[in-house]
C-alpha cells in the first residue's frame, strides 16, 4: 500500500474497536486496539494494493483477542493443557464481518457477556465448545446452550442471514 | 488487570476514546520506530499550514492552497506510508514557526529532511537562508549565488518546489523589478511574510535600526 496510514486509522478505528470490544473488555479491548493497529502499520507498506483492508484488519484484531484469551485461559488453568498451548487453528469459516455488514458487530456487543464470549470464540474465532468451555468456564453443554442463547438474539436483533451453524453442532 | 467478563453490554465507539487510542498509537509507534511521516496540521497567519517531519528532520512544510491531502499522498509515495497524525516530533518546529509568525524569531534551527529533493533544486533551496530576514534578493541574484548566474527560471522553479517554505525562506525571493511574484502559498501570503519580516525587524516607516 502506498497511501498514509492516517486514513486507515480514521476509516476502520471505529470497526476495529467494536471487534475487539465484542471479544474483550475494557482496558483489553483498548489494547487490543492499539496492538492490532500497531502491528498492521508494520506491515502496511508491503500490504498489497488490492487487498481489503477491512477484512485484513479484523482479522489481525480477532486473532489479537484470541490469543489473549488464549493466554487468560492459560493462566486460570493450573496444569497446563497442551490442547490450549497448541490452540486450535483458526479458521475463518465465518463471513469477513468487515466485507460484510458492520451491524454484525454492533449486534454482538450488545450481547449479555458470557453469550457474546462463546459467540465470538465459536462462531467467529472457530474454537470447539470443548476449549471454548475452557476459556469462559464451566462445561461444553453450558457454553453450547450460551451459544444457542446468543445466536437466538443475533437473529432476532440482527437478521436471520448466515447463522445457522449452530445447528450442525 | 480486569480478568473478570464485561457485565454490561460493549460501548460504542465515541470520538473521545477514538482519540485517546489514536495518540497512544501513535506514541507506541514512535517508540517503536515505526513512525516514519509524523504530521500536524496548524492555524497561522497565512493559512492553515501542514507540517510533517520524519526521525531526521522537517520534511515537508505544506499551505492549504497546495492541498494537504496531495501533500500527505507524496510524502507516503516518496517517504513512507507509514504516515500519522499528531505526536511530539512537532512540537519543536511548531513552536518556531509560533515564535516566527509573532515575528520573535528571525532564523529557524530544527533540522530539515531534504530528500524530497535533489541535484540543483537542493543547492537553491539550500542557499536561501543566506537572504537575511527582512531582506529580499531576485531569482537572477540567487542564481549567481549558486554559481549559475543564467539558471534564473531553474531558481524560479526550485523555490516553487520548495518542500519546507517558512523554514528554508523561499518568499524572500522576488522579481528583479522589485514586486514579490509567485508563491507557492499564495501571492498574498508571500506579501504577508515580507511585511511581517519588515515590520519585525524595524525596516518599515523609516523606523531606524541600530
Amino acid at each position: 500500500m502506498t497511501g498514509p496510514f492516517e486514513d486507515v486509522v480514521r476509516a476502520h478505528g471505529p470497526t476495529v474497536l467494536r471487534v475487539c470490544r465484542a471479544m474483550l473488555a475494557g482496558r483489553d479491548a483498548d489494547d487490543a486496539w492499539s496492538e492490532t493497529f500497531l502491528s498492521a502499520l508494520r506491515a502496511w507498506p508491503e500490504l498489497s494494493a488490492d487487498a481489503n483492508v477491512e477484512a485484513w484488519l479484523v482479522t489481525i484484531a480477532r486473532r489479537r483477542c484470541l490469543d489473549e484469551l488464549r493466554r487468560r485461559a492459560r493462566h486460570a488453568v493450573p496444569v497446563e493443557d497442551p490442547a490450549l498451548t497448541t490452540g486450535a487453528a483458526l479458521v475463518a469459516r465465518a463471513d469477513e464481518p468487515g466485507a460484510r455488514d458492520l451491524d454484525l458487530w454492533r449486534a454482538v456487543g450488545a450481547l449479555p457477556a458470557k453469550q457474546r464470549r462463546v459467540v465470538v470464540l465459536h462462531h467467529l474465532g472457530g474454537l470447539p465448545y470443548a476449549e471454548v468451555a475452557a476459556m469462559v468456564g464451566g462445561t461444553d453443554a453450558a457454553a453450547r446452550r450460551a451459544g444457542a442463547d446468543g445466536v437466538a438474539t443475533l437473529r432476532r436483533t440482527y437478521g436471520a442471514a448466515g447463522t445457522d451453524e449452530e445447528d450442525a453442532r | 488487570m480486569t480478568t473478570a467478563p464485561q457485565a454490561a453490554p460493549a460501548a460504542e465507539p465515541d470520538g473521545r476514546t477514538l482519540a485517546l487510542l489514536h495518540a497512544d498509537l501513535v506514541e507506541r509507534a514512535a517508540r517503536d520506530g515505526l513512525l516514519d511521516v509524523a504530521y500536524r496540521v496548524v492555524d497561522s497567519p497565512v493559512g492553515s499550514l501542514l507540517v510533517a517531519a520524519g526521525e531526521r528532520g522537517v520534511l515537508r512544510v505544506a499551505f492549504d492552497v497546495q492541498g494537504h491531502d496531495a501533500a500527505l499522498q507524496e510524502l507516503a509515495a516518496h517517504v513512507s506510508p507509514r504516515v500519522l497524525a499528531g505526536g511530539r516530533r512537532l512540537d519543536p518546529v511548531l513552536r518556531e514557526l509560533d515564535e516566527y509568525f509573532a515575528g520573535r524569531r528571525r532564523t529557524f534551527d530544527v533540522p530539515v529532511d531534504l530528500r524530497l529533493l535533489t541535484g540543483f533544486r537542493r543547492e537553491v533551496v539550500l542557499s536561501l537562508p543566506d537572504v537575511p530576514y527582512g531582506a529580499t534578493a531576485s531569482y537572477a541574484q540567487v542564481a549567481a549565488a549558486t554559481g549559475r548566474p543564467a539558471a534564473v527560471r531553474a531558481v524560479g522553479t526550485a523555490c516553487a518546489r520548495n518542500p519546507v517554505p517558512l523554514l528554508l525562506p523561499c518568499h524572500r525571493v522576488v522579481r528583479s523589478d522589485g514586486t514579490p511574484g509567485r508563491y507557492a502559498g499564495g501571492d498574498a501570503a508571500k506579501t504577508t511574510l515580507l511585511a511581517l519580516e519588515r515590520a519585525a525587524a524595524g525596516l518599515d516607516g523609516g523606523g531606524g535600526r541600530a
